[in-house]
């Protein structure tokens, strides 16, 4: 039994259709890279398997006694955030409430799931700084942090290093490699082909030709071929 | 200055007085508190928005004749509250132009009908007031302060219940979907909530000032703090020492109520603004 299947979904939205009979599966301990273009469907699915939208047809299978809350998840910043005056701590803390049900106030175990996520990330000493003052870098360290409060099951990411620096980019993307080694299910949506290939154990390529499977059944497809150039000669 | 002071004893003795003062503090308290939520959400303008719906509401009741026109109101305006907060990322109209337009044809609506069915000889008298607030927080009734007393009281305890949720859901609504957190229902309630404070607040600024109570102490602990708790402390206080300025001077120096609480609002900001200037110059 798989962690996470998609069967025959279909998604779009306002009647359009993105994504039709999408299959895949992820299993425990994987490395998923979803890749495409703009526009081809990469974000639409990973709401819809956060269940933040409903799909138009087909059905996303939860197993290996994987609920469907136990995904943390890596937005895109919003604007919103930008300007947000609030605690390191705070943030990060707030991860664990999916889990906290009606109580109103954090107890002892989700303070200290708190700082051990804070600790992971190397962001404990920033725990009482403002959030909008913070770096890119730091910024993401953050919201990992309280995607690991969440859950460190599954994480899905959403293109995590957009806008970073070269340098911080590798730091996010080892940062990644290493709780992925430490069994963390990865899924993540990605721009950067080069850096997909280098880490991922899957590829996803949506599109107008959909691709699932292992890294090394994508550099031998002729998707591959088109999209990385001659990456792989080189 | 013993000279005030003595105008005030005389003034605190009037039971209408102490109740405009217990129902301004209690209204400006609730207010901010929702108020740092609303001004991050990108809702600043709700307050004013809800506050011209209720005042149409009002001139709807003034006509029916209810005698206690509340029941009417607030049913109205959290119904447009609901509307207006939930689902806002997946309508149509987006949320400014949703509250624009709520805000303005409930104005007219209320204005037409005040103008063609009011029985009273000093319309725009009418409007003026209930626009403005001008005079009706000096005319409360028992009623209405043990009204306002037990609905700001289950405010503040649902705002302290659910702080850490209405933190999340403000902060993040996708994510904390994501993880299980029903962020409808908070911000089905952040909705209901801030319409009874707007029903409540009027009685106090007018429709027109409300917004004022909602955005000021937010934006002005914005400029100071920078935690999410430390804000929301920092602007109920704010709101509540601004009400009490703003109600004592109007009382004695005989200016109207909504203007002033205002008024002490902007200078208040003032204050923090410099303040974070400074203080960010310092760093």
């Amino acid at each position: 039994m798989s962690e996470l299947e998609c069967r025959n979904l279909t998604l779009g939205y306002d009647s359009k259709i993105v994504i039709s009979n999408l299959n895949f599966k992820v299993e425990s301990g994987n490395y998923l890279c979803i890749i495409g273009e703009n526009g081809s469907g990469k974000s639409t699915l990973m709401k819809t398997i956060l269940g933040l939208r409903p799909a138009i047809s087909g059905e996303i299978i939860f197993g290996d006694g994987m609920k469907k809350n136990e995904i943390g998840y890596l937005p895109q910043q919003t604007v919103v955030q930008k300007d947000f005056p609030a605690s390191v701590q705070e943030i990060v803390i707030s991860g664990c409430l999916g889990k906290s049900g009606l109580s109103p106030f954090y107890s002892k175990k989700e303070k200290a799931t708190a700082v051990k996520n804070m600790e992971r990330m190397n962001i404990l000493p920033l725990s009482g700084r403002c959030y909008r003052e913070l770096s890119g870098g730091q910024q993401q360290r953050v919201l990992l942090a309280r995607a690991l409060c969440a859950t460190d099951r599954m994480l899905l990411l959403d293109e995590p290093v957009a806008g970073l620096d070269p340098k911080v980019t590798v730091e996010m993307y080892n940062l990644i490699k290493e709780l992925n080694s430490n069994g963390t299910t990865i899924i993540m949506i990605s721009h950067d082909i080069v850096s997909a290939l280098k880490y991922a154990t899957h590829i996803l390529h949506i599109g107008n030709d959909v691709f699932f499977g292992t890294k090394e059944e994508y550099l031998a497809s002729s998707d591959s071929l088109i999209l990385a150039g001659g990456e792989q000669n080189g | 200055m013993a000279d005030i002071i003595s105008k005030l004893s005389m003034y605190m003795g009037y039971s209408f007085v102490r109740y405009a003062l217990i129902v301004g503090v209690l209204i400006a308290l609730c207010s901010s508190l929702l108020g740092v939520t609303l001004v991050l959400k990108r809702f600043s303008f709700i307050g004013d928005g809800l506050s011209h719906v209720a005042f149409g509401a009002m001139a709807i009741a003034a006509i029916l004749k209810f005698t206690n026109q509340m029941i009417f109101i607030l049913p109205v305006t959290i119904f447009c509250a609901i509307i207006l907060l939930l689902g806002s990322q997946e309508r149509k109209i987006k949320g400014d132009a949703a509250v624009a337009m709520i805000s303005v044809g409930s104005l007219a609506i209320g204005y037409m009908l005040m103008n063609r069915f009011s029985t009273s000889a000093n319309v725009s008298g009418d409007v003026c007031s209930s626009l403005f607030g001008s005079t009706s927080i000096l005319t409360l009734s028992r009623f209405d302060v043990i009204l306002s007393c037990v609905l700001s009281v289950a405010v503040v305890l649902l705002f302290i219940f659910f702080y850490n949720k209405i933190f999340a859901v403000t902060f993040d609504e996708g994510f904390a979907k994501a993880t299980g957190v029903k962020a409808n229902v908070y911000n089905l309630l952040v909705a209901i909530v801030i319409a009874v404070i707007i029903v409540l607040a009027m009685n106090l600024v007018g429709s027109l000032l409300i917004s004022a109570l909602v955005i000021f102490p937010a934006l002005s602990a914005m400029r100071v703090f920078k935690s999410f708790r430390s804000v929301t402390i920092c602007s109920a206080i704010f709101s509540v020492i601004c009400a009490l300025l703003g109600i004592l001077i109007s009382v004695v120096a005989g200016t109207p109520v909504g203007s002033t609480i205002v008024i002490v609002d902007i200078a208040g900001f003032a204050v923090f603004y410099l303040t974070g200037l400074i203080g960010g110059k310092i760093k």
